[in-house]
């Protein structure tokens, strides 16, 4: 991901801060500047929404293939998680055994690094998700 | 009254047993743990850095008290393995916490950076020029691959917000010893430190922890018998015993605070987390004497009393160190040289 972008992005992928609709009421994360249920209504009334970082396992899958910056991580699991505030978050799970994973398996957010470009560009970190006990 | 608000502590999930690195450099398995105390070390995983650990021991910080970024007047991080050579990870902390406001800035003193720190955030906030700041130990120290520090070297954190209200646990005060001493070093860009042999033990570590914890207790008229809890810097696990011993307090004060032989030397987290398990099962009242050692070389002493405010704290919302220590992976040495990227590839 390129620099500008990932600096952009930067509140809502280290603290999960999403947007809320103050006319419906929905959450979303990604955060959004219009509701799509609300329309015009919602313009310019967004809220910014803290999530819990907590959620369950809603569905996963076990990347064996070699993906560029993951090699060292493989076989590493990719989840959507559904977070009890309404978004679905798409997240690795990491400290974990592929095989241990389920479905329901509740989970909660921590901060790691997602990628870096190469020896001398820029970390950048982000959620991911661990087992919660 | 000044001390500490609130606390956290993050020890990675991945270990590795000393007699397992001793089974790959050929020497005999149960020499680490017989010889320097050790049985195992924390291992950060792949997508772990001083940083991640720095941001996870803050968030239990927070999560026993919440104190909103903007009441954050200072970030001080201290580190010897900070991610970046240049670019700080203070400034990630404050876009972490929304601390926009804050006086920000990394601190690299070896293994006391962590208390040189907290020391900085005490000042400011004794000076009245801030309400609270964040102080962090925080490290993913190497060594050297077969050398003695590969046995210890190891990766860790503490997070302390220290203010004036609500304080858990006040320091009473803090002073601290420096001289310049060739221990232990590593030059701009080697990848592994060298240290001075015969210059580790006693002119570097005993000299300095004992010159600063008598001088704190001279200041303070105290004796070791004045004091419940004991944490000393913990490059080994033999040496905070044997300092203690020296200085006249027992192994019953130590205990609680060493956790080197289960987590190897956490570096710039090492005396902090020591601490933050000594404040995980402290009660009101409770005196407890840190001292700190950097490697370079010097010491950072504190005389710290628990208050009655800890019974009202929710210490029970992060986990706590010693419930950190027993959740445990444990890996193999080459799983190791992955995790910490020390695989050769030719390209
Ligand atoms: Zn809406």
């Amino acid at each position: 991901m390129v620099v500008p972008r990932f600096w952009r992005e930067r509140r809502y992928r280290y603290s999960l801060i999403g947007t809320r609709c103050p006319v419906c009421g929905t959450v979303y994360f990604p955060p959004r500047n219009v509701c799509p249920k609300c329309g015009r209504e919602s313009v310019g009334k967004m809220e910014e929404f803290q999530l819990s970082g907590k959620g369950e396992v809603y569905s996963y899958t076990v990347v064996h293939q070699n993906v560029l910056g993951y090699k060292y991580q493989k076989p590493y699991v990719m989840a959507i998680v559904q977070t009890p505030e309404g978004p679905r978050i798409t997240g690795q799970i990491v400290d974990i055994d592929p095989e241990e994973v389920h479905i329901g398996m509740p989970v909660r957010a921590v901060f790691r690094r997602i990628a870096e470009d190469g020896k001398a560009g820029i970390i950048q970190y982000g959620y991911k998700f661990v087992k919660d006990e | 009254m000044v001390g500490i608000v609130t606390y956290g502590s993050y020890v990675p999930l991945y270990r590795i047993k000393t007699a397992e690195i001793a089974r790959i450099w050929g020497d005999e398995p149960s020499h680490p743990e017989k010889g320097l105390g050790i049985k195992s070390k924390t291992v950060p995983a792949y997508d772990e850095d001083a940083a991640t650990i720095a941001v996870e021991a803050l968030r239990n910080a927070l999560r026993r008290k919440n104190i909103p970024g903007e009441r954050i007047g200072a970030i001080f991080v201290g580190s010897e393995s900070h991610p970046y050579a240049v670019k700080p990870t203070a400034s990630l902390i404050a876009e972490v916490v929304g601390a926009y406001n804050a006086h920000a800035a990394d601190l690299e003193f070896a293994c006391k950076a962590g208390t040189a720190a907290m020391q900085n955030v005490y000042a400011m906030v004794k000076a009245g020029m801030i309400d609270y700041g964040i102080a962090i130990g925080t490290d993913t120290s190497q060594g050297q691959p077969g050398d003695a520090l590969d046995y210890s070297a190891s990766a860790g954190g503490t997070a302390y917000i220290i203010g004036k209200d609500e304080v858990i646990a006040e320091i009473n005060h803090t002073i601290s010893f420096v001289t310049d001493t060739p221990d232990f070093w590593r030059r701009e860009g080697q990848r592994y430190p060298s240290h001075g042999g015969r210059f580790t033990g006693e002119p570097a570590y005993f000299k300095h922890v004992m010159t600063a914890a008598k001088r704190l207790m001279e200041e303070m008229g105290t004796g070791p018998k004045d004091y419940d809890y004991a944490v000393f810097h913990q490059p080994n696990g033999k040496f905070p015993l044997r300092v203690g011993k020296r200085l006249g307090f027992t192994k019953e004060q130590i205990e609680q605070g060493l956790l080197t032989p289960y987590i190897g030397n956490t570096y710039s987290g090492a005396t902090p987390t020591g601490l933050s398990a000594v404040l995980d099962v402290a009660k009101p009242g409770d005196r407890i004497i840190a001292v700190s050692f950097g490697s370079g070389a010097g010491s950072d002493a504190f005389d710290i009393t628990v208050t009655d405010e800890i019974e009202k704290f929710n210490r029970d919302a992060a986990p706590k160190i010693w419930d950190q220590i027993k959740r445990a992976k444990y890996i193999d040495y080459a799983q190791y040289l992955k995790f910490r990227r020390m695989i050769v590839e030719v390209d």
